[in-house]
C-alpha cells in the first residue's frame, strides 16, 4: 500500500486538446500553504488547475492528491480539492443563495441538520446571512463570487484551487475576495494574473507554453516572469 | 445521462422560456397567436438530438403545466395545456424528438437544406399534425376550417425553421454536441 | 419573473408546497373551463384577499407583474377593436387571475420545496425510465438559466445594436447559443467539482430547512 502524502503530486503530466499539446511533461509536488500559478494567456494554467481535482484526467502521467490518483477515484479527489472558477455565473447552480450553498453538502449525503448547521455557519462567516433567501441572479458580481467561494468552502475540502477568482471583480471586491483567500485555513493554489496578490505566498510557479518556466519564492519567480515577458 | 447532458437540456428549456419575451402577434379570427417561441423546439432538436432535445421540451411543458407563466404573453398553467393551443405546446416534445432523430441520422452530411427539411418535417409538420386537430376539437371548429386558419402560421414557421437551421449549423461547427 | 421567494410566516407561506401547487394547477384548469366577467371579477377579489393574507410587500408583487401588465393592454385593445370589448375584459381578467395566483405561489414558496413536490409527483414515472432526482435537478437549473439567458440576450442585443446588426435574428441567436452553451459546459464542470454524481440513486433534492 502507498503511504498517503499530504500533498498534491503531478508526475510527468502531458495533456492535449486534439492535436494541440497544452501541457508538456509537467512535474510538480505541491505541499506549501500558499502556491501561486502565473503565466501568459494560453500557457496552460487553467488546464493544470483542472487536473488537480479531476475535472480533467491527464492523457499521460498522473495526478495524485494525498496519494489518491485522479484516474482511480475522482470522487474522493473532488471531495478533497475544492475548485473556484473565474466566472461565478458559471458555477452558481441554484436560483436561491442558501440552496446553492447547500448543494455540495447534499451531494456528500450529509444529514439534514448537519447541512443546515454548516450552511448557517458559512453564510454567517462570509457575511451572506442577509442574502440567504435572495435570488442568485440578482446578486452583484462581488456577492456572486463570495457565494461561489462559500459554496466550495462549506464542503471543507483539504485543498482549495482558485482559477482567477478576482479577474471579473472591481477593486473593492478584489480586495474582499483576496481577504477571504488569505483567511482560508487550507492549502491554497491560486491562479492569477495579478502579481501583487502573490507577494506573501510561499511559492510561485510560472507556466510558459505548457511547461514550468520558473518555480520558487515570489521575488525570484516573479522577477524571472517579468523578465521573460519584457 | 451525464451532468453535461443535464445542463444542456436545462439550457434549451430555458432558451425556449426566454423566447417568451418576444411579444405574440395575434392575427384576427385565429384562436392561437403567432410566437417566436417554437424556434426553441427546432433548436433543441437540431442541436441536442432526439433524446435530450425532447427532454428539454418536456421540462418546459412540465413547468408550464404547473402554472409557471413561461409561454409567450405570460401564459401558463394546466388550463393553457387543455385549451385550444394546448396541442401545439404538447407537440413540442415529439416534434423535438423527430427533428433530433433526423438530425442524428444525417449528422455526417448535414447541410443547410437537409437540416431545413428536417426542421420542416419535425418542427412544423409534427406540430401541425397534433396541434391542428386539437385546436379543431377544443375550439369546436371543423377540421377543414382549422387547417385553413392555421395556414397563417406557415410563413413565420418557415422563417423560423430557416433561422434555426442556419444557427444550428454554425453551432455544429464550433460546438458539436451530437456524437461529440 | 420566477423564483423570487419573499420570506414570511403568513398562512399562505406556511401552507405546504404540495397543496399550493395543486391549487394552482386546479385553478389554472378551472379558469379556462368556467369563464365569464362576473366569475373572474369574484376570483380577482378572492385572490386579492389571499395576497392580503400573505402580507406580501406591494413592491415585490408589482415587480413580478409589471412585464405581464404591459401586455394586457394590447390584448384588450385587440379584442375591443376586432372582436368584442367584453371578451377583452374577460380575457384580461382571466390572465390577471392566473398570473396573480402564479405570482402568489412563487412569492410564498421556496423553490426547493416546489421542485421537491414536482420530484415527488414524477416518482410514479420511474417505471418508464424517468429519474425523478435528475428531473428535479434539471428543473431547478432551468429556473436558474432563465434570467441568465435573458441577461445574455440583452447584452448581445446591445452590442449588436452598436454595430447596426440589431435587425438580424441570427446576429442575436448565434452568439447567444455559443455563449450559453459554453456557460452550460462550464457549469456542468462546476457541478461535478462540487461532488454531484448523476448516477446517484437517492434523490439529490431532499427537502431541508
Ligand atoms: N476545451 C478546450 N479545447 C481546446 N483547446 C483548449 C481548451 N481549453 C483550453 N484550450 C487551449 O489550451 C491552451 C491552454 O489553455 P489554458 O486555458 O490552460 O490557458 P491559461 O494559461 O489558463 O490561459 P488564460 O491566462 O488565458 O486563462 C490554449 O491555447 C487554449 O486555447
Ligand atoms: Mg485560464
Amino acid at each position: 500500500m502507498r503511504i498517503a502524502h499530504a500533498m498534491i503530486e503531478v508526475s510527468n503530466v502531458s495533456h492535449r486538446y486534439g492535436a494541440h499539446e497544452v501541457l508538456k511533461a509537467v512535474n510538480l509536488r505541491i505541499g506549501e500553504r500558499r502556491v501561486g500559478i502565473i503565466g501568459a494567456n494560453g500557457s496552460g494554467k487553467s488546464t493544470f488547475a483542472r487536473l488537480l481535482n479531476g475535472l480533467l484526467i491527464p492523457d499521460e502521467g498522473s495526478v495524485t492528491v494525498d496519494g489518491i490518483d485522479t484516474r482511480e477515484d475522482v470522487k474522493a479527489v473532488r471531495r478533497r480539492v475544492g475548485f473556484v472558477f473565474q466566472n461565478p455565473d458559471n458555477q452558481i447552480v441554484f436560483p436561491i443563495v442558501e440552496e446553492d450553498v447547500a448543494f455540495g453538502l447534499r451531494n456528500l449525503k450529509l444529514p439534514k441538520d448537519e447541512v443546515a448547521r454548516r450552511v448557517d455557519a458559512v453564510l454567517e462567516r462570509y457575511r451572506l446571512e442577509r442574502l440567504r433567501d435572495h435570488a442568485t441572479h440578482l446578486l452583484s458580481g462581488g456577492e456572486k463570487q463570495m457565494l461561489a467561494i462559500s459554496a466550495v468552502l462549506v464542503m471543507e475540502p483539504r485543498y482549495v484551487v482558485l482559477d482567477e477568482p478576482m479577474t471579473l471583480l472591481d477593486l473593492r471586491n478584489k480586495k474582499l475576495v483576496l481577504e477571504i483567500i488569505r483567511g482560508i485555513e487550507q492549502p491554497v493554489v491560486l491562479v492569477t494574473h495579478d502579481l501583487d496578490h502573490l507577494r506573501d505566498f510561499d511559492r510561485i510557479v510560472v507556466f510558459d507554453e505548457g511547461g514550468v518556466m520558473a518555480d520558487g519564492p515570489p521575488e525570484t519567480a516573479i522577477r524571472e516572469y517579468v523578465r521573460a515577458m519584457a | 445521462m451525464t451532468t453535461r447532458d443535464m445542463t444542456f437540456v436545462a439550457l434549451f428549456a430555458a432558451l425556449t422560456a426566454a423566447c417568451a419575451v418576444f411579444p405574440p402577434f395575434q392575427p384576427p379570427f385565429v384562436p392561437a397567436p403567432i410566437v417566436v417561441q417554437n424556434i426553441g423546439v427546432m433548436l433543441a432538436g437540431s442541436i441536442l438530438g432526439a433524446r435530450r432535445g425532447s427532454l428539454a421540451m418536456a421540462l418546459f411543458v412540465v413547468l408550464v403545466a404547473v402554472g409557471m407563466p413561461l409561454l409567450t404573453g405570460w401564459r401558463g398553467g394546466f388550463g393553457v395545456i387543455l385549451g385550444p393551443t394546448g396541442g401545439f405546446i404538447l407537440s413540442w416534445v415529439p416534434a423535438a424528438f423527430v427533428v433530433g432523430w433526423l438530425v442524428e441520422r444525417g449528422w455526417s452530411r448535414l447541410g443547410f437544406w437537409n437540416l431545413l427539411v428536417f426542421n420542416v418535417i419535425g418542427g412544423i409538420s409534427v406540430v401541425y399534425l397534433i396541434g391542428i386537430p386539437w385546436l379543431a376539437a377544443v375550439a369546436n371548429m371543423e377540421l377543414g376550417k382549422a387547417v385553413k386558419v392555421s395556414t397563417i402560421f406557415i410563413p413565420g414557421d418557415l422563417a423560423k425553421a430557416a433561422i434555426a437551421s442556419f444557427a444550428a449549423l454554425i453551432v455544429k461547427r464550433s460546438y458539436p454536441l451530437i456524437r461529440a | 419573473m420566477l423564483s423570487l421567494y419573499v420570506p414570511g410566516d403568513s398562512i399562505v407561506h406556511r401552507l405546504p408546497a404540495g397543496p399550493k401547487l395543486l391549487a394552482l394547477f386546479a385553478a389554472s384548469t378551472a379558469l379556462f373551463a368556467v369563464s365569464g366577467i362576473p366569475i373572474h371579477a369574484a376570483e380577482l377579489l378572492a385572490v386579492a384577499g389571499l395576497f392580503r393574507a400573505a402580507r406580501l410587500p406591494w413592491r415585490d408583487t408589482l415587480h413580478q407583474l409589471r412585464p405581464a401588465l404591459i401586455f394586457l393592454v394590447p390584448i384588450f385593445l385587440f379584442h375591443a377593436f376586432v372582436t368584442d370589448w367584453r371578451l377583452g375584459i374577460e380575457t384580461v381578467l382571466r390572465i390577471l387571475v392566473l398570473l396573480l395566483l402564479a405570482v402568489l405561489v412563487t412569492l410564498t414558496t421556496k423553490l426547493s420545496d416546489m421542485i421537491d413536490v414536482l420530484e415527488r409527483a414524477l416518482r410514479p414515472l420511474r417505471h418508464v425510465g424517468v429519474n425523478p432526482s435528475k428531473a428535479g435537478m434539471m428543473l431547478s437549473m432551468v429556473i436558474r438559466f432563465i434570467p441568465l439567458m435573458t441577461r445574455e440576450a440583452r447584452e448581445i442585443l446591445e452590442a449588436q445594436r452598436a454595430r447596426g446588426l440589431d435587425r438580424s435574428a441570427l446576429a442575436l441567436l448565434v452568439p447567444l447559443l455559443i455563449k450559453t452553451l459554453k456557460m452550460a459546459g462550464d457549469l456542468s464542470d462546476a457541478i461535478e467539482a462540487r461532488g454531484y454524481d448523476p448516477e446517484t440513486v437517492a434523490p439529490v433534492w431532499r427537502r431541508w430547512g
